[in-house]
C-alpha cells in the first residue's frame, strides 16, 4: 500500500499553448485561447467562439513522426502529444522498469475522422482504416504504444465532462492498493462537428466569449485539448529520489440523479463530490486554499455548483475560478487539463482570474476571483460535473 | 482485505437468459451474421413512458440492472459502473446522419443526448435513485473487465459494500454494415454450431447485456467469489501461454487447480490462435467451454462468459452445448476465464465457488 499519490510529471496541450510552460504564460497574461473556427467547415463557424489549438492534423502527425498510413484522430494526436511530455517531464527513461499503467479519458474518440468520412467509408477504400478508430478506447491504445507500455493495466474512461477527473481518481485508488507503481492518467478530446452540433442542439453555446459565473452567462465555448499527469508511488519517488510536483489527496465521484443532461438545482450530485473529497483527504473546508471550478458558463451549471459551493463551504468561501473562459469547454479531457493548472497554481502560489466577468449572479452573493493573484497555496480543489449526472471533485496538495 | 462475491445476474443476450430460474434449457440455433437479442418484457421493468425514449443499450441495461438488483434482494447499490465498448451506438449514429444529411440543420437534441458512452450508466442511476459512485469503462473488449477490476478495489477496500456492474452493447445498423466492409464480421451467415469450425474471417455479432451484483457479503444467493481479474493492452513479446502461468503464478494455483476454462473464441479464423495455443497446450487437459456462439460476438460479450461461469458455479451444471471437451461433469470450484479481441485488450478472470 502507498500512502501518498504523487504527481512527478505533466503535459498539455490546450487552446492557450501546447505544453505546460506556454499553458501557464498563458494563464498568467490573462491570454484567452478563444477565437472562431478555423479547422472545422461547419454552419455554425460565425456563431460559435471555440478554443482551438493551433495545429492541424498534419502538422501533429509530423511532430510525431508518424507515416502518412496513420489512422490517428484527432484525439489520439493530442492524447500522444501530452502523453509524451507528461513522461518526459517525470524523468522517466524506461516505463516497464515499474509496474505502469494508463487511464485516459475522451468523450469525442475517433468522431472526427468518423463524421469526415461516414458515407465514403462504404465507397472509399482509404478512408476504411478510420472505420477500427472511432471507438473510445483506440486513442488510448495509440498512447500505450507510443509510451512503450506493454502487457498492461491501460483502460479508458468515458464519463461525459467528469472522465479525466474520474480517471485521476481510478489512477489515485490503484496507486494507493500498490496494484500500479506508476500511472499515467488523463484526458483527450478535439472538437468535431457532433459535439458543436450537439451543444448547439441544447442551447449551451455561446456565441461570444465565455463568462462563468456571471449573471448574463451566455453559455459555453467548446474547446479541444489533451492532458496528462503522471502519478508514482511512495516506493518508486524514494527509490528514484524523484522530485514531486504535488499529491494526488482526496477524491469524491457522486451521481446527481437528477436529470441527464442538467444538474439538480441545489447541486446535490456536487455537493457530494466534495464531501467525499474533503473525507478521503481527510482535510475540512477550511483547509482549501482554491477552488478551480467546473464553472462552464451555462446558466444550469454556474448556478449549480455555486449553490453546491455554499452549502460545502457556508460562509468561509475560499477564492474560487473557472479557466473555461482561458481554454473553452474541453468535456472529457477538462479534468486533467484543471488537474495541471491546479498542480501550477500550488507550485507558483498563485490564482488565476476568471475573466469575462462584469455582473453579480443575483441568486447569490459569491464572486470569484477576478484578477491574477499571488497567494500562498497549500491545498487546491478542483470539480468536474457532466452529463449523465456524474459528479467529480479532485483536491491535490502540496503536501503528502 | 474482504472478499468480492458476485451475489445476483442477470443475462439479455441472443438466448433466453433473463430468467434466473432456467439455464439456457432451451437454445436458439442462429444462422446469420448478426444476430438479435431475446426480449424480455421491458414493460415489465420500464415504464412505457420513459421506455419509447430509451434506445436499446439504454432498455437492456435498465431491464438487466432491475433483474440482478431483484437476484440479489436489493433496492438500491452503493455504486453502478458500467461498460460499453460502442457506447450508444443508434442514437451516435442518428444523431451523425441527420446532422449530415440535413447539413447541420433542423437537429433535435434527444439523440445527442442520448449518445454519450455514459447514458445507461446515468438513466440506472436516475431510475434506482442512486447518487453513489457511477463509472463508466469504454475500453473495447476489456471495458466490462475494467468494471469487475473498479468494483473489486471499493468492495476489498470496504469502500462500498454492494455494487452494481455490467456490460452492455447495442448493435448500430450502419457500423454494422462498416464492419463487414473491412471484415470484423463475417461476410456469410454462419450457424451456431458451426462457428468454431468456419475457418472465416470476422466474427458473427451481436448485442447484449450482462449485469451483477457484487458485494463483499455473502448472502444465500451468491454464485461465486471473484479471486482476481488482470487486463493487458498487448502481450508485447510474451505469448499468451506465458501469460496465463504468470497470473496463475500470481495467485498461487497451478494449471490443476484449474477445473475449467471459459474461453472468448469468435470463430474468426485470424484471432482464434490465441484460444487454439492454450486449448492445445497448457489447459488441454481442463474441461473447455466456450459461449460467443450462443451470444455473439461484442465489445462486452466476455460479460456474457462471466455469467456462464458463475451459473456453472452455482448450479453445479455444465450444458452440453458449450463444452469443447468433454473430461469433467461435476465438481467445479475454480474458472479462469480467458478473452480478447482481434489480439488486443486481453484478459484473465479468476471465479471460485462459494
Amino acid at each position: 500500500m502507498s500512502k501518498g499519490v504523487a504527481i512527478t510529471g505533466m503535459g498539455i496541450i490546450s487552446a492557450i499553448g501546447n505544453n505546460v510552460e506556454e499553458n501557464y504564460a498563458s494563464l498568467v497574461t490573462g491570454n484567452t485561447g478563444i477565437s472562431k473556427i478555423s479547422k472545422i467547415e461547419t454552419n455554425h463557424k460565425d456563431s460559435i467562439m471555440v478554443g482551438e489549438i493551433g495545429f492541424t492534423n498534419q502538422e501533429l502527425e509530423q511532430q510525431l513522426g508518424l507515416s502518412s498510413e496513420n489512422n490517428y484522430s484527432r484525439t489520439a494526436f493530442l492524447g500522444v502529444i501530452a502523453a509524451k511530455e507528461a513522461i518526459k517531464n517525470a524523468g522517466i527513461s524506461d516505463i516497464n522498469n515499474y509496474k505502469t499503467g494508463l487511464i485516459s479519458a475522451t468523450s469525442v474518440g475517433g468522431m472526427d475522422r468518423t463524421e469526415a468520412h461516414y458515407y465514403d467509408y462504404a465507397v472509399d477504400k482509404s478512408t476504411q482504416k478510420y472505420i477500427e478508430g472511432h471507438h473510445a478506447g483506440d486513442s488510448t491504445q495509440k498512447i500505450a504504444e507510443q509510451l512503450g507500455i506493454k502487457q498492461s493495466l491501460v483502460t479508458t474512461i468515458s464519463t461525459a465532462c467528469s472522465s479525466a477527473a474520474n480517471a485521476i481518481m481510478l489512477g489515485a485508488r490503484l496507486i494507493k492498493s500498490g496494484q500500479l507503481d506508476r500511472v499515467i492518467v488523463g484526458g483527450a478530446d478535439c472538437l468535431s462537428k457532433f459535439t458543436i452540433n450537439g451543444f448547439k442542439t441544447l442551447m449551451i453555446l455561446s456565441d461570444t466569449y465565455n463568462s462563468p459565473f456571471d449573471e448574463h452567462r451566455k453559455g459555453l465555448n467548446l474547446g479541444e485539448a489533451a492532458a496528462y499527469l503522471v502519478l508514482e508511488s511512495d516506493k518508486v519517488v524514494l527509490s528514484e529520489n524523484k522530485p514531486v510536483l504535488a499529491y494526488v489527496k482526496g477524491y469524491g465521484n457522486a451521481n446527481d440523479a437528477y436529470h441527464q443532461t442538467a444538474s439538480s438545482e441545489n447541486g446535490d450530485g456536487a455537493t457530494l463530490a466534495m464531501q467525499q473529497a474533503l473525507k478521503v483527504a481527510e482535510l475540512s473546508p477550511k483547509d482549501i486554499s482554491y477552488i478551480n471550478a467546473h464553472g462552464t458558463a451555462t446558466g444550469n451549471n454556474d448556478l449549480s455548483e455555486g449553490r453546491a459551493i455554499l452549502r460545502v463551504f457556508e460562509n468561509d468561501i475560499p477564492d474560487f475560478s473557472s479557466t473555461k473562459a482561458f481554454t473553452g469547454h474541453t468535456l472529457a479531457a477538462a479534468g486533467a487539463i484543471e488537474a495541471v493548472y491546479s498542480v501550477l497554481a500550488l507550485q507558483n502560489n498563485v490564482i488565476y482570474p476568471n475573466l469575462n466577468f462584469k455582473t453579480q449572479m443575483k441568486e447569490f452573493n459569491i464572486t470569484p476571483q477576478l484578477e491574477f493573484k499571488e497567494k500562498e497555496q497549500h491545498t487546491i480543489m478542483s470539480n468536474s460535473f457532466g452529463f449523465g449526472g456524474n459528479c467529480s471533485t479532485i483536491i491535490f496538495s502540496k503536501k503528502q | 482485505m474482504k472478499t468480492v462475491y458476485i451475489n445476483s445476474v442477470c443475462s439479455i443476450s441472443s438466448q433466453k437468459t433473463f430468467d434466473n430460474s432456467e439455464f439456457l434449457d432451451e437454445i436458439i440455433y442462429h444462422e446469420d451474421n448478426l444476430i438479435p437479442v431475446v426480449n424480455p418484457n421491458y414493460k415489465d421493468y420500464i415504464s412505457p413512458s420513459e421506455s419509447r425514449r430509451m434506445a436499446k443499450g439504454v432498455k437492456m441495461g435498465v431491464a438487466a440492472s432491475k433483474i440482478a438488483l431483484k437476484d440479489a434482494n436489493l433496492d438500491t447499490v452503493d455504486a453502478i459502473i458500467t461498460g460499453t465498448g460502442m457506447g450508444c451506438l443508434r442514437d451516435s449514429e442518428k444523431f451523425l446522419g441527420a446532422l449530415i444529411d440535413n447539413d447541420e440543420q433542423f437537429l433535435t437534441p434527444t439523440s445527442f443526448i442520448q449518445s454519450t458512452h455514459n447514458t445507461v450508466g446515468g438513466q440506472i442511476a436516475l431510475n434506482l435513485q442512486c447518487k453513489g459512485y457511477n463509472f463508466t469503462y469504454v475500453h473495447s473488449s476489456i471495458s466490462f473487465e475494467s468494471t469487475v477490476l473498479d468494483a473489486k478495489l471499493m468492495l476489498e477496500n470496504n469502500e462500498a459494500n454492494t455494487i452494481l456492474i455490467g456490460g452492455v452493447d447495442e448493435i448500430g445498423d450502419y457500423t454494422a454494415k462498416l464492419h463487414q466492409i473491412i471484415n470484423h464480421i463475417k461476410a456469410e451467415k454462419t450457424s451456431t454450431s458451426e462457428l468454431l469450425n468456419s475457418k472465416t474471417e470476422g466474427a458473427v455479432f451481436s448485442e447484449g447485456a450482462n449485469f451483477f451484483v457484487l458485494s463483499n457479503e455473502k448472502q444465500t444467493s451468491s454464485y461465486a467469489e471473484i479471486i482476481a481479474i488482470s487486463t493487458y493492452n498487448t502481450l508485447g513479446n510474451s505469448k499468451i501461454s506465458d501469460l496465463a502461468k504468470s497470473f496463475l503464478d500470481e495467485n498461487n494455483l497451478d494449471i490443476d487447480a484449474i477445473d475449467m476454462v471459459v474461453l472468448g473464441n469468435n470463430g474468426d479464423v485470424t484471432f482464434d490462435g490465441f484460444y487454439n495455443e492454450l486449448s492445445s497446450g497448457l489447459f488441454k487437459n481442463t474441461q473447455q467451454v466456450y459461449y460467443k456462439h450462443l451470444c455473439g460476438e461484442f465489445m462486452t460479450a466476455s460479460s456474457f462468459g462471466v455469467w456462464l461461469a458463475s451459473k456453472i458455479l452455482k448450479t453445479q451444471k455444465l450444458p452440453e452445448i458449450v463444452k469443447l471437451n468433454n473430461l469433467k461433469d461435476s465438481n467445479f470450484k475454480t474458472i479462469l476465464l480467458y478473452n480478447q479481441y482481434r489480439g488486443e485488450n486481453h484478459s484473465f478472470t479468476l471465479l471460485r465457488k462459494c
